[in-house]
Formats: structure tokens, C-alpha cells, sequence
């Protein structure tokens, strides 16, 4: 483990020093185009600090502090001691999908299950894929996130050295969903940085769902890019579902490019967790393309859901559809930003977009930000966002006949979410979100089930 | 024997009494019906029966068969038998009848220590239950109450009266917005429901719903008191001359 140094100075000084202690060895355990961009990364992250509550894109959310931490990094990819089919169960059993795991940030993959795949399909750590498409490597790796102004990305190139990389070839069609845990698993505090490239022929179809847990006690902070590219007449389904601890930060940047007449499902779920901060990124390059783009958070205690997406249409006639949901209890707190931006000439755009939250408590707090920027003339665009709490003639109606207030009002917040768990293409995973989300009204999520030992504070 | 006892109940909502003493006592197995003019207090009273949390109650007692209602949570008392036929049913998008209602037959199960029933016995007695009003299928698998019509609305009261069967049933205006068909229909199932343990409270404007459901008393409410209390054929004179006479006969 190598551990950041000298506690007192900014938060990012301890990172600029690492940098550049550990550079040849970063350099060594990475693929060399990942290596490539790293430097740029660097100075970008260096000139530019840690977001504050002064970046706009960061308005309620704080990470500095979470960054200050004295984590370790496996940057000497120290083997992962652990079978993690054998110590971890996902909550989401009986999926019948392929599963892959991503112990901190290192990839694991029983053969059996690679060679359950479908021919052609490719699912490997980057770094074998540098080995085995260099060509695809060079020309993806990092050219959706290179785009982008945000410095935790920058950071996430700097220091990542490995990630997932899934490649599913033109015409193919994976019918099984391919599930990816990402398990943060130390017995110190622990920052892993994890990258994940997707890339999706043309008239493909695919499905993939990332879990992310987080075993033990640990401070845990994870930094995560991912660039998904989605070709010509493709259907592509992207789930995330986090299930941590209130130890755990998690800062997710996801860069989506969609080519023309493409479907994508985009969904992610925060159960339970402590900090978490998720960007998504939409860019809608080919006409007719399309994009669902959802999300639910449940949270309480002192958790903080941040989810801040943007879409652009970029060319005319493309559709979106955003749907969040909150429901934030105690004193957690939401923030929901979604921009939908119609560039010049993107004519015939349909958008729409809708945040809904609940706040259990008055000490609760949501902030909801709905943001267009309508540069063409003939678009169909709405947006909707409220904050409230439940109907109380709705909770003393279920009591008169006989339930419970607690009963009632998880009924009521199961229904408010639902409506988000019902677009989910994935029959399997909707099944189990219901349950899982009743649970976790109802308080039975404290631990995620066969992670024995993690558990909130 | 005595099912409910109200004793000088007062209750008011945001400050505002509305209830000025209330006395009223109903016998298990009778029917007795509730008149009075708009603002008298009748829905105030139908709401603190079951303990709706909007009103407080500033003095005096409800007993129901011996027990202090007052000291009951509304889900208590729904448990123990008290059933209010809302005047305007919450519609409750995302929930199903059905697992709304497995819910509340479970909760009253669990309540007489009774076992919870398995999905066919439920989804049987859900069937049989929903015949007595005419509920159509389709409604019992929508969320609660949303975008049924009026009428819909006031069967689906008594649908859950009959999955619940209170021995105390308060009626608030269930014929209000009904057409004549689904007002018997609505009242057929009340009767069908009633046996000599079970009473019914009745509060209406009108005595067309009596006409369907027999009252053996009827009350008058007004300005948060009773002040007359009669046979069944005060109703009928009420029909006929309004409550002009009452006011007259109270001196206003």
C-alpha cells in the first residue's frame, strides 16, 4: 500500500506529492495507452483543485474533505488475496446474469463465465485489452471524458491503472445481462480508482448492471469513469445500483455517446451509502437516438445523493426522457441538477424531464435544479421538479383500515419509487428492486446481505 | 348490549371547536342515522371516531365495546372493528387494491391472532367480497381509488367494509354523488353485511339512502350538539320541512 503523505497542507497537495513519487510506477502497471493521457490529467487536476461549492456542477456537494482522508492505494496491484465469488454475494441473487467482479479496482473473471459469452463479445481488465485491441484502446480510452472540464475526471486519468473494458461486436446480441460488482474490501482506509470503457457495435444489444458494495468498517472512497459508446440501430442498457456504507464516498463520471437511431437505458440506484456524487453525461450524436435516463435515491441518516446529468442533443430528432426520484429521510440530504441542452439546428428535439422528491423529515434537505438551454426553434422540451411529503389524508386512510403509520408510509414511498423501477427492461432486476426497496423502507438493508460484515455506524 | 358510548365529546381543528358536547350511545346490532344541516359536525364527528390526527379533542370520552378509543391509535381502532366509509376516498397512485388490502385483512388477522392467509385464500376472498358490491375485477387490480369514478369510489368503501367486517360502520355521506343504481347497489352491500352484532351510523343529508338502509334511530346534529333524537320517522319529517322547525324549537 502506498499511502499519500503530509495530512496538514490542501487536500490536493498530498495527491500532487503522490503523483509524483509514484509516476514510474504508474507508468509500469498500466496499459500504455492509458499511460498516454495521464500527464495532461495531471496538470489539469493540479491547475484546477478539488472542486468546491463554488463550481457550479458541485454547488451541494463537499468532497474536499472526503479527499483529505489518509487512504491507501494499491497502486502496486498487490493481488487480490480474496475469491470474490466465494466471499461475496450480491443482494441481487438469482440473477441470471454473467458475473464479474471489480475487488477495488482490479478486475476478476472465472473463465467459465467468459466463455459463457457470446462470441465475440469481449470482457477483460483494460489492460489485456491494450494487449489485444491496442487500436480500439487508442482511439476510445479516454476520448468522451477527455472532453470534459471536471477535475475529479482528470484525477480519475491520472491515477487509475487498470478497469473493465466490455466490447460487443456489430450484430451481436448478448441476451444474458452481464452483472459487474465493484466490492471495496480493506481492512485500512482505501481510495480505488476504476475505469470502465464500453464499446457497442452497431445493431447490438446489451445489457449491463454494476453493483457497488463495500465490505467492512474502512474509510472507503472510489473515484469511477466511465466512457460508454453506443453505435448505429444499438439497444444498450446501463445499471447502477450502490449498496455501501455510511463510510463510503462515491464519486461516479459517466460519458455516454449515442449514434444515430441507438436506444439506452440509463438507470442508477443509490439503497444505501454515505457520499455519493454521480455525473452523467449524455451525447446524442446521431439522429433519431434516443436515451432513458433514471434514477432513484433512498436515503437517511446523514447520506448525501448527488446525481447531476447532462444531455445534449446535438442533432435534430433525437429523445430523452428523465425521470429521478428521492425519497430522504433524517437529515440526508439530495441534489438533483439536470441540464438538457438543444444545440443549434437540433430541430424536432423531444425532452423531457421530471425530479421528484420526498422529505420525511424538516430537517431533510433536497435541492433540485432543472436546467435548459434551448438553442433551436422547434423542439418539444418540458421539465417538472417538486419537493414534498407524503399525502397524510393518504397515510390516515391505509391507518383506518388497520395499518400501521410506519406501514402505510412505506407502502406510499415504495409507490413513489416504483414508478422508476418499472422502466427497467431487466426483468430480473426490477423483480428484485421491488423487494429490495421494500426492505430498505422497512430498515432490513442495514447490511447488504452477504457482505456479513459491513453495516452502518 | 352497548358498542359505542359518547360521553360530552368536544373536539375541535385549528382552534376552531366544532363538537360541543356530544352524547350519543348505539347498541350492538342497530342502525341509527346522523341528519343535520351543512356545518353541523357531522363529518367532524365521523373523523374523530376514527381518530383522524387533523382534530383534536379538547374533553369528554368514547368508549367502544368498554375501551377507551380516545387512548387508540386509528390503526387500533380500525383493528378492533371501527370502519369509516370515507366521504371522499383517497386516491393513492402506485398502490394496489390488492396488496393495500392483503395488508389491512392481514393486520385485522394478526389482531384476533388469527394466521395471515395465503395468496389463494386472499385472492378468494377478495372475489367474493368484491360480488357483494359488483366491484369489477379491473378495479381491484388498479392502485387505490385512482380514477374511479364517484360511484366507483363509494363501492370500493363498502368492497373494504366487507374484507374488513367492522361491527361498527360509519357511513359518511356514502350516497353523496351517487346515481340511483349505485346507490342500491352500495346499500344492498351494507345490508348484506349487517348482522345482530354489527352497527351501522349512518350520516346523510338525505332520506333516499334510509329508504335502502332502515335506521331504528335518527339524530339531529346541529351546531356540534345533538338536539333531537327520534324514530325512524323524524327522517321523513325532516325530508319534508327541512330544519327550520328545529332551529324554531331551540328557541333561534
Amino acid at each position: 500500500m502506498t499511502k499519500p503523505s503530509d495530512m496538514n497542507a490542501s487536500p490536493e497537495r498530498q495527491y500532487v506529492d503522490l503523483f509524483r513519487q509514484v509516476r514510474p510506477m504508474l507508468a509500469r502497471h498500466s496499459a500504455p495507452e492509458m499511460d498516454a493521457l495521464r500527464d495532461e490529467a495531471f496538470s489539469f487536476f493540479e491547475a484546477k483543485g478539488f472542486p468546491t461549492l463554488k463550481d457550479e456542477a458541485y454547488r451541494y456537494t463537499d468532497l474536499r474533505l472526503k479527499f483529505a482522508i489518509d487512504y491507501g492505494m494499491n497502486l502496486n496491484r498487490l493481488e487480490v488475496k480474496v475469491d470474490p465469488y466465494k466471499a461475496f454475494r450480491c443482494d441481487v441473487p438469482n440473477l441470471s446474469t454473467s458475473l464479474f467482479f471489480v475487488v477495488n479496482d482490479t478486475f476478476c473473471a472465472r473463465p467459465e463465465h467468459l466463455t459463457a459469452l457470446p462470441s465475440g463479445v469481449e470482457l477483460m481488465s483494460l489492460r489485456e485489452a491494450a494487449a489485444k485491441h491496442p487500436s480500439l484502446l487508442a482511439s476510445r480510452y479516454g476520448k468522451l471524458a477527455g472532453q470534459s472540464q471536471d477535475s475529479l475526471t482528470a484525477f480519475n486519468t491520472a491515477f487509475v491503472e487498470d478497469g473493465v473494458f466490455l466490447y460487443v461486436p456489430d450484430n451481436v446480441v448478448v441476451e444474458k445481462p452481464i452483472q459487474l460488482i465493484n466490492v471495496m474490501s480493506s481492512t485500512v482506509d482505501m481510495m480505488a480508482n476504476r475505469r470502465i470503457l464500453i464499446i457497442i457495435g452497431e445493431n447490438a444489444q446489451a445489457k449491463l448492471l454494476v453493483c457497488d458494495h463495500a465490505d467492512g468498517e474502512a474509510n472507503y472512497l472510489s473515484t469511477q469513469v466511465a466512457e460508454i459508446y453506443v453505435g448505429r440501430n444499438s439497444v444498450f442498457d446501463y445499471y447502477e445500483l450502490e449498496e455501501t456504507t455510511a463510510n463510503t464516498t462515491r464519486v461516479a463520471n459517466t460519458y455516454l455517446s449515442q449514434d444515430a437511431s441507438s436506444n439506452v437505458l440509463v438507470n442508477g440506484v443509490t439503497l444505501t451509502n454515505g457520499t455519493t456524487r454521480n455525473h452523467v453525461n449524455v451525447m446524442l450524436e446521431g439522429e433519431n437516438a434516443e436515451i432513458m435516463l433514471g434514477g432513484i435515491a433512498t436515503v437517511d441518516r446523514r447520506q448525501h445523493v448527488d446525481n447531476n446529468t447532462v444531455i445534449q442533443h446535438r442533432v435534430p430528432r433525437c429523445t430523452s426522457h428523465e425521470l429521478f426520484k428521492y425519497v430522504l429521510d433524517d437529515e440526508a440530504t439530495g441534489a438533483f441538477a439536470g441540464k438538457v441542452r438543444v444545440n443549434p439546428g437540433a430541430q424536432k428535439t423531444s425532452s423531457q424531464q421530471t425530479n421528484k422528491n420526498l422529505c420525511l423529515t424538516k430537517q431533510a434537505r433536497m435541492y433540485a435544479q432543472p436546467q435548459l438551454e434551448i438553442y433551436a426553434d422547434d423542439v418539444k422540451c418540458s421539465h417538472g421538479a417538486t419537493v414534498g411529503q407524503l399525502d397524510e389524508n393518504a397515510v390516515f386512510y391505509m391507518r383506518q383500515r388497520g395499518l400501521s403509520k410506519k406501514e402505510a408510509m412505506n407502502l406510499l414511498m415504495f409507490a413513489f419509487v416504483n414508478e422508476v423501477v418499472d422502466f427497467i427492461r431487466m426483468d430480473a432486476l426490477k423483480d428484485r428492486l421491488h423487494l429490495l426497496v421494500e426492505k430498505r423502507f422497512r430498515g432490513e438493508l442495514d447490511r447488504c446481505g452477504g457482505c456479513s460484515k459491513c453495516k452502518y455506524e | 348490549m352497548k358498542l359505542l358510548e359518547i360521553n360530552d365529546l368536544h373536539a375541535s381543528i385549528d382552534g376552531k371547536e366544532i363538537l360541543k358536547g356530544i352524547n350519543l350511545e348505539i347498541n350492538a346490532g342497530e342502525v341509527h342515522a346522523i341528519m343535520g344541516p351543512n356545518g353541523s359536525g357531522k363529518s367532524t364527528l365521523s373523523a374523530v371516531l376514527v381518530g383522524n390526527p387533523a382534530y383534536e379533542v379538547t374533553r369528554g370520552t368514547i368508549r367502544f365495546n368498554g375501551k377507551d378509543v380516545l387512548a387508540m391509535s386509528p390503526e387500533e381502532r380500525s383493528r378492533e372493528g371501527m370502519f369509516l366509509s370515507f366521504q371522499y376516498p383517497v386516491e393513492i397512485p402506485g398502490v394496489s387494491m390488492v396488496n393495500f388490502m392483503r395488508a389491512a385483512v392481514n393486520e385485522h388477522r394478526k389482531h384476533r391472532g388469527l394466521p395471515q392467509l395465503t395468496a389463494s385464500e386472499f385472492l378468494k376472498l377478495m372475489r367474493e367480497k368484491r360480488a357483494i358490491v359488483e366491484l369489477d375485477n379491473k378495479l381491484a387490480n388498479r392502485s387505490v381509488n385512482e380514477g374511479f369514478s364517484g360511484g366507483e369510489k363509494k363501492r370500493n368503501e363498502i368492497f373494504q367494509m366487507a374484507m374488513l367486517e367492522p361491527t361498527l360502520s360509519i357511513l359518511d355521506e356514502t350516497d353523496s354523488g351517487l346515481d340511483i343504481d349505485a346507490l342500491r347497489i352500495v346499500a344492498d352491500g351494507v345490508n348484506k353485511l349487517k348482522t345482530p352484532e354489527t352497527s351501522v351510523i349512518v350520516i346523510t343529508h338525505y332520506q333516499r339512502l334510509l329508504d335502502y338502509i332502515k335506521p331504528d334511530i335518527v339524530h339531529v346534529l346541529y351546531k356540534g350538539r345533538i338536539v333531537k333524537t327520534s324514530g325512524p320517522e323524524l327522517a321523513l319529517e325532516l325530508e319534508e320541512k327541512g330544519y327550520d322547525w328545529i332551529k324554531k324549537e331551540l328557541g333561534e
